[in-house]
């Protein structure tokens, strides 16, 4: 049977925020866009962002972009690339505008002006004062942006494959992108889609971890479909996790609950958080607070059978208080671990959040990969969101700052696919080997035979990552979890399906996850073994210091031989004086 | 009758967390326990918007429909036991 194919100017995978406003730069410039899903498009994960989008409109207390760009940099622990936080920050103000403008119902001040809301890590004046940055539509900012996003797209005419799986990369031998196999869920029949510019935006890797506060998709499927291009992926080691998940289950337990008296206790009933940050206690920021959380559960002071969690204690605030502002919260606690707040604690623990690393990028969205010196784009291959690492957000993400990340670097990288469009007007010849060899990693599927179970696998794999690879890292936690992440992957050989139908064959899908997940779970903990320090999310018990002189560069992570390779930050910003790095306090 | 169920379990991924522990939960455990019309109130249910969708099971915010409300009911009280 010949394999259908389509012809576009630009593929999009993935239709989140990120994909969706590339997208529409391009169908406005009357480029012929396709955009793949594997969701409904509306479905994607951006609509899960419930707190805001960061600018310094200076609404509600003074800013200024360069403000936003300190604490960025800050933020990030001195990792972030301080030319492409600086083109974010200074982008931020229009591209919010332009989302106001587009529809998106941001709440008001009685003046007419956008609210603006405090968040952790914003500040006045480079340190000073807190900042109110976060632009927010209720709490619903996620939702908004992205169904506007997609209505423009519908108007704009961008081509949309809903429920569609991309599979993998298609390339020639000189390095060109030249597309993507996909696999039509519903019919489970195979298309190529054949583009001149192909734009990854698949999202986060959330479900890397077992305690997690992401969406099942989230499975990083474009990180490592760039993996298998040859692509080395950057930073991986910096995964950001929240102090307070539902243990067991994973989804946030916002910093809302401590904000309003709630804090942490141990099995012994003690406020440990009095001995690890005396100042700010509970309200410490993110990773201070899951640092004191793990080290508590691994020095046996949990709670529970296992002593596998501690407890976010709100009882003492009362009925009332958690009635009026915390319903969400209860709402929770309760659907979710079967707990009234206002009468019992709630099981918490560290949750995975947010993936910093990703595949290496420009700020036009180019994906870059090093030469003999420097490095290079890849001709047709774009990446933005949170599958990229472009890197602004460098070793800790601030909240606020991703869903501004999506829209600044989507338009960027719709921009410059415009550009290059112009110079490249014609598909180059597909390459038969490339398309043979995605062929195989969807065929292998198909094969009979007694063996492991796509879940039983997936669910190790979590585990192993969970005890291996969470807060708490030495070098031997580490080596014995790079042990067995090597020996999951090596059993992903011996997992078959039970089902070999085509019609929504979700079983072939989750697969096909699996493999991502393995792929990413490798490179996560190769990366952080190797790096001997403490910086941002990634901290080291036994090299508990940010260690400038060795380690102020990016990780490079490559599949073939699971090598590491390193390169410097660009510490250098477009126009303005660079951020020295310098203890990060707060 | 396994085509089906795989659709509904894909209609089931969604952008948030929990309403995949909660939709997909159900239709493990409980689904089965529909009648006709509950299913039907079941797949109606799965087509509205993520956040709106969130804003019944969390916030309490029902839709006007008498077996979207039921189901809805059921949903919760699943993922509670
Ligand atoms: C609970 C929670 C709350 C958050 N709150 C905030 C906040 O308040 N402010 C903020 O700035 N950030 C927040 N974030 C982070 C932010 O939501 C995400 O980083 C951001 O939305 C990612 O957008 P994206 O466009 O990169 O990807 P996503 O929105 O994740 O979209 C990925 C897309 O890729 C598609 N896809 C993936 N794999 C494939 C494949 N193989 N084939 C086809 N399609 C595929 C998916 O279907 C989807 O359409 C939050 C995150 C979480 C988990």
């Amino acid at each position: 049977m010949t394999l259908a194919v389509r012809k576009f100017d630009t593929l999009v995978i993935g239709s989140g925020g990120g994909g969706l406003r590339a997208a529409l730069q391009l169908s406005q410039a009357e480029a012929n866009v396709a955009v793949v899903s594997k969701v409904f498009p509306t479905r994607s994960h951006t609509v899960a962002a419930q707190g805001g989008i960061n600018a310094a409109l200076a609404n509600v207390l003074p800013d200024n972009w360069h403000w936003h760009m300190y604490d960025t940099v800050k933020g990030s622990d001195y990792l972030g690339d301080q030319d492409a936080i600086e083109y974010m920050c200074r982008a931020a103000s229009h591209l919010v505008y332009e989302l106001e403008h587009a529809g998106v119902p941001f709440s008001r001040l009685d003046n007419g002006k956008i609210y603006q809301r405090p968040f952790g890590g914003q500040s006045q004046d480079f340190g000073g004062d807190q900042a109110a940055r976060t632009c927010a539509a209720a709490d619903r900012t996620g939702h908004a942006i992205l169904h506007s996003l997609y209505q423009q797209n519908i108007r704009a005419k961008t081509h949309f494959f809903d429920e569609y799986f991309a599979v993998d990369l298609v390339k020639d031998e000189q390095g060109h992108i030249l597309g993507a196999l996909t696999i039509e869920i519903e019919t489970g029949e195979p298309l190529l889609i054949e583009a001149k510019t192909t734009l990854l935006a698949t999202g986060g890797a959330g479900q890397l971890f077992c305690n997690n506060t992401n969406a099942h998709i989230n499975t990083g499927d474009g990180i490592a479909m760039a993996l298998r291009a040859g692509i080395p992926v950057q930073d991986m080691e910096f995964f950001q996790f929240h102090p307070t998940g539902i243990a067991g289950k994973g989804m946030l337990m916002s910093e809302g609950a401590r904000g309003e008296g709630g804090y942490l206790v141990n099995k012994d009933g003690e406020r440990f958080m009095e001995r690890y940050a005396p100042h700010a206690k509970d309200l410490a920021s993110r990773d201070v607070v899951s640092r004191a959380v793990a080290t508590e559960i691994r020095e046996g002071r949990g709670c529970g059978p296992d002593g596998d969690y501690v407890l976010l204690k709100m009882d003492h605030v009362g009925e009332e208080v958690i009635a009026k502002r915390l319903p969400g919260i209860r709402a929770l606690a309760e659907t979710f671990a079967g707990i009234d707040p206002a009468k019992e604690p709630v099981p918490v623990s560290p949750t995975a959040h947010y993936t910093m690393g990703g595949i290496p990028t420009n700020r036009y969205g180019q994906v870059v990969a090093p030469v003999d010196v420097g490095e290079e784009a890849i001709p047709g291959l774009y990446a933005v969101g949170e599958c990229a690492c472009v890197s602004v957000h460098g070793a800790n993400r601030l909240g606020g700052n991703s869903l501004l990340d999506i829209v600044v670097f989507g338009r960027a990288a719709g921009n410059h696919i415009i550009e290059f469009l112009k110079e490249h007007r014609y598909h180059r010849p597909m390459d038969q080997g490339s398309v043979d060899k995605a062929m195989v990693n969807l065929h292998r599927w198909d094969r009979k035979g007694e063996g492991e179970t796509v879940g039983g696998l997936r669910g190790e794999l979590q585990q192993v990552m969970d005890d291996y690879c969470s807060v708490f890292r030495t070098k031997e936690i580490l080596t014995e979890g790079v042990q067995k992440i090597l020996e999951i992957e090596k059993r992903l050989n011996n997992v078959y399906l039970r089902d070999h139908s085509k019609i929504f064959n979700t079983a072939r899908i989750e697969a096909m996850e699996l493999v991502n997940l393995v792929d990413l779970a490798v490179a996560t903990m190769i990366s952080a073994l190797a790096r001997e320090e403490s910086r941002g999310a990634h901290s080291r018990m036994d090299f508990p210091e940010r260690d400038d002189k060795h380690w102020l560069k990016h990780t490079l992570y490559y599949k073939e031989g699971k090598r590491l390779d390193y390169k410097p930050v660009r510490v250098k910003p477009l126009t303005v004086e660079s951020f020295p790095p310098k203890p990060r306090v707060y | 009758m396994m085509s089906v169920d795989s659709r509904l379990a894909w209609q089931c991924r969604r952008g948030m967390l929990e309403l995949d522990l909660l939709l997909r939960g159900f239709l493990d455990n409980g689904y089965e326990q529909l009648d006709a019309s509950g299913r039907d109130a079941f797949e109606r249910l799965l087509k509205t918007q993520d956040q709106t969708l969130f804003e019944y099971f969390m916030q309490n915010k029902l839709p006007k429909e008498r077996e979207l409300i039921d189901v809805i009911e059921q949903i919760r009280h699943a993922a509670q036991t």
